[in-house]
């Protein structure tokens, strides 16, 4: 298997001028635990991370919430290792830890000297089974998440205009709520649920190592298969299975709070990166939306000066489709309705006429080189490994870019004219109100 | 500036904290000093068809009058919107159409002008990096529209809790001294500010002898001389200025900033008067700042107000040591009741570490993080580009990754406990509170 492997890569190379297949090797354990090790000898660091596959789409409606929370919980003891042991040891080491938490997975990383692997290792292998959960604990770390909605969300306007639009946009899909949570669900929180959550998904078979960096991967892999070989495998998990249901006409809300300058946020709804059209999809937001060059910029902010900024993007890493979203925060005394109406006649332009073929080939040269540049942190290249692997396997990573090169102008027109309607689109105001007076 | 412009990224993934990135890095480069006064350091890394250019030109917001504020940084704005020969549409779209980036801002120091292109395209990216440096047009057009661009940004900063607080807490602390000034200025400063003024201040500090230029990745010795001969060597040496700034000094009492807004979080700053870079004691003060609230999930402010207590989310404490002056701030937000609270846990804890030796095991773990982690700080050219700039702006010398471990390994309890004595205050301070004020009751 491994030779047919590395003679598929080898062919890739042989036909394309720059290198962009992915040495990454692949493993599985007998437990189900799956290790993906891509060995980069630039510098002698290296990160380990630990993808779940769990994340707010495997939630109910009530107790949204508890991916995030158990990923705050992770870091607090094991029966093994005391309270507040992890960081420690990590940063002793001299590493750095942290972890992230989306609609899809939870992921837990450590990045330091690639001599230090051990480490992470062991400790990730421990709190996958052993981590102590005490009602006291999880309701004070419950105070923390609150504030930090509080933080993120409460008092950032624009961030709720985002969240609304998401639970607007969806009807009966969980993409519609927050990873964080919604606050009252945290106030009402059992930890019972918590700890199911944990008991549920936090098993060899629902879980995904990578690690990148000047690692030799055969003594990675020795050392995972020590540390998480013992494991037993978990009940099989059963997915998540929910299809929106079709939207039939435009949505449209708005958000009145203490802020300076209005925003507006619209949510098309799009198929994900797994689909053939998503390769067009990500041509036509970089054509629209990437750089000074790109046609929002030139337009509401450079030519009208009615935006102080403008953007969009494809939102293609799901697993169920997602998102085309374009945004814009209006400049101080423009109207909203004029920055709303700047960026449809963009959007209604590009449905109409083709983009250039040299914009679709900026396009295309930018995706690439920043493919290139991500690999200059071994954190990213893992991020990206993950995030692929998520979705549907971390070779759609190398097929994406091939992908990419295939894109014709009127691959962009027409995924414009497909997707890009007004009866699938969701749209929110912020409307600006004086502080204190609500 | 371009903060808010693609938010969603961040929004979509919540962190157990805020993710801050180390960035320092050391060692192998070559530096020289080029003819026209240039300081150039190499390193060559072929790992990646990729080449990252820092340029660091002593043009900050130090160097500006005071009545002027956010002319350092609208002159460094301008830079790639229009040149002699150039649109500010040509440039972006020059660069972009092969992947590129060719960036330029502001800061209180230096101004920074970074370009990151493909191997295959660093032709252009020189080409593109001087013109913009050496022949920018400062229309009036352009200078128009980017004021009108920044006062919005002030606008829109004014919906951000954290950085209202944060401009209280530096006008308070440095005072007259241009540290106290936001960089971008004012809405009332911009319109003071003429394209005459650009022209001559762009003039008399975007010099040569005053630039620090740091290339990394996928070139040569000969290659990069060949580019930089080219493109660089008509840029003329001149005299400047030397720089004298107002000593900043601490205020004889307390001062307590409230600033009312419908929050549900009081954003908190407590701090005062630090260290400048070059202080001796900046590694004591490093293990020691490490200990207090710079160690992330380790330090004793983020064990207390955070684990302990659940108060908050981000609880941090940093000394901020720049060229000619510096500060110490620990802060956090937390909901408006708990205010008094959470100020109060701080006060204890500075005086904690003020008072008390930190325990061995303290002391141990906080050195053996800043040493052991030095080799993620120069992991990838982009870190290593930074690193290297900040080590030739301090002056630090090319064998700073050695002597910083030494430095760190040097540092006792005692170097601990007399730095917090020395400089942690917590009679004479600044405290600057954003949040509903009603709700939060203070008691300071």
């Amino acid at each position: 298997m491994k030779i047919l492997r590395l003679l598929i890569v080898f062919v890739v190379l042989l036909f394309h001028v720059h290198a962009y297949a992915l040495d990454v090797a692949e493993y599985t354990l007998k437990n189900g635990l799956k290790v993906l090790i891509l060995e980069d000898h630039k510098a002698p660091t290296a990160t380990f991370q630990i993808w779940y596959r769990v994340g707010s789409r495997d939630e109910d409606i009530g107790k949204t919430g508890l991916s995030h929370l158990l990923e705050h919980m992770m870091f607090k003891g094991t029966k093994t290792h005391g309270p507040k042991t992890f960081s420690q040891a990590i940063q002793r080491a001299g590493g750095t830890d942290n972890a992230f938490t989306s609609k899809e997975y939870t992921g837990y990383f450590e990045l330091l000297a690639s001599d230090r692997m051990g480490l992470p290792i062991e400790l990730e292998a421990d709190r996958m089974r052993n981590l102590v959960l005490t009602k006291e604990a999880v309701l004070s770390e419950r105070d923390v998440v609150m504030e930090e909605r509080r933080l993120r969300y409460e008092d950032d306007p624009q961030s709720l205009v985002y969240e609304e639009a998401m639970a607007v946009a969806f009807m009966n899909h969980p993409y519609r709520w927050p990873v964080i949570g919604w606050m009252s669900d945290l106030r009402d929180l059992n930890p019972e649920d918590l700890i199911n959550h944990y008991r549920t998904y936090y098993a060899p078979n629902n879980a995904v190592i990578i690690v990148v960096g000047d690692v030799r991967k055969e003594e990675i892999l020795s050392k995972v298969t020590d540390a998480f070989g013992d494991i037993p495998a978990g009940p099989l998990i059963k997915a998540v299975k929910i299809e929106e249901e079709e939207q039939r006409g435009e949505r449209r809300f708005y958000v009145k709070k203490e802020a300076e300058l209005p925003f507006i946020i619209s949510a098309y709804k799009v198929p994900d990166i797994k689909h053939a059209d998503s390769f067009a999809l990500e041509v036509l937001g970089s054509i629209l939306s990437e750089g000074k060059s790109s046609r929002l910029y030139q337009k509401l902010v450079y030519e009208q000066q009615i935006a102080l900024s403008a953007w969009a993007s494809y939102e293609g890493f799901h697993k169920d489709p997602f998102l085309f979203l374009t945004g814009a925060t209006a400049a101080s005394g423009k109207n909203i309705e004029d920055v709303e109406k700047a960026i449809n006649d963009e959007i209604e332009k590009i449905k109409k006429t083709p983009p250039s073929d040299r914009e679709v080939q900026r396009a295309k040269n930018q995706i690439e080189a920043s493919f290139i540049m991500g690999q200059d942190s071994i954190y990213m290249q893992a991020r990206m490994i993950g995030s692929f692997e998520m979705i549907g396997g971390w070779r759609l990573w190398e097929r994406y870019l091939e992908g990419i090169r295939k894109v014709s102008p009127e691959d962009v027109r027409r995924v414009a004219e497909k997707y890009l309607v007004s009866d699938a689109r969701t749209t929110g105001i912020l409307i600006p109100v004086r502080d204190g007076k609500k | 500036m371009m903060k808010k412009m693609r938010p969603l990224i961040l929004l979509l993934i919540c962190s157990i904290t805020l993710f801050i990135p180390l960035s320092y890095a050391g060692g192998i480069a070559d530096r020289e000093v080029l003819a026209n006064g240039i300081t150039l350091l190499h390193a060559e890394k072929t790992g990646l068809p990729l080449v990252t250019v820092v340029i660091a030109v002593k043009a900050g917001s130090i160097a500006e009058p005071a009545e002027k504020s956010g002319l350092a940084n609208l002159t460094a704005d301008l830079l790639n919107e229009g040149t002699k020969t150039r649109s500010s549409k040509e440039i972006s779209d020059a660069i972009e159409f092969v992947g590129g980036s060719l960036d330029a801002s502001g800061g209180t120091d230096y101004v920074t002008v970074s370009l990151s292109v493909l191997k295959k395209d660093v032709g252009l990216g020189f080409d593109l990096l001087s013109d913009i440096i050496l022949n920018p047009a400062f229309s009036e057009a352009e200078i128009q529209r980017r004021k009108t661009s920044i006062k919005n940004s002030i606008i829109q900063q004014k919906e951000e809790p954290g950085i209202i607080a944060a401009k209280a807490f530096a006008e308070a602390v440095f005072g007259k001294n241009p540290y106290g000034r936001p960089v971008e200025g004012t809405e009332v400063s911009l319109d003071r500010i003429t394209r005459e003024e650009i022209i001559t201040f762009h003039q008399e500090h975007y010099l040569p002898n005053e630039t620090i230029m740091t290339v990394v990745g996928d070139i040569s010795k000969g290659e990069l001389h060949a580019l930089l001969d080219r493109y660089f060597m008509n840029w003329q040496r001149r005299e400047c200025k030397e720089l004298s700034l107002p000593e900043p000094a601490f205020g004889e009492k307390p001062q307590v900033v409230k600033i009312q807004k419908t929050l549900a979080q009081a954003n908190i700053i407590l701090g005062h008067l630090g260290i400048k870079r070059d202080n001796p004691d900046y590694y004591a003060v490093s293990v020691m700042n490490y200990i207090l609230g710079g160690g992330g999930f380790v330090s004793r402010l983020m064990d207390n107000i955070r684990d302990n207590k659940g108060l908050a989310y981000d609880v941090h404490s940093s000394f901020s040591a720049s060229k000619y002056a510096g500060s110490f701030q620990a802060g956090l937000q937390t909901k408006n009741e708990s205010a008094n609270t959470a100020i109060g846990e701080i006060f204890k804890e500075i005086e904690r570490i003020r008072t008390e030796p930190v325990s061995d095991r303290e002391l141990n773990d906080a050195k053996s993080y800043l040493t052991g982690s030095f080799p993620l700080r120069i992991d990838s050219n982009k870190k290593i580009a930074g690193f290297l700039t900040a080590v030739e702006y301090y002056g630090l010398g090319l064998d700073y990754v050695d002597n910083y471990r030494k430095l760190i390994e040097a540092v006792s309890k005692d170097d601990v406990l007399r730095v917090a004595g020395k400089y942690l205050n917590t009679n004479s301070y600044v405290l600057v509170v954003v949040g509903d004020l009603e709700k939060a009751a203070l008691k300071y």
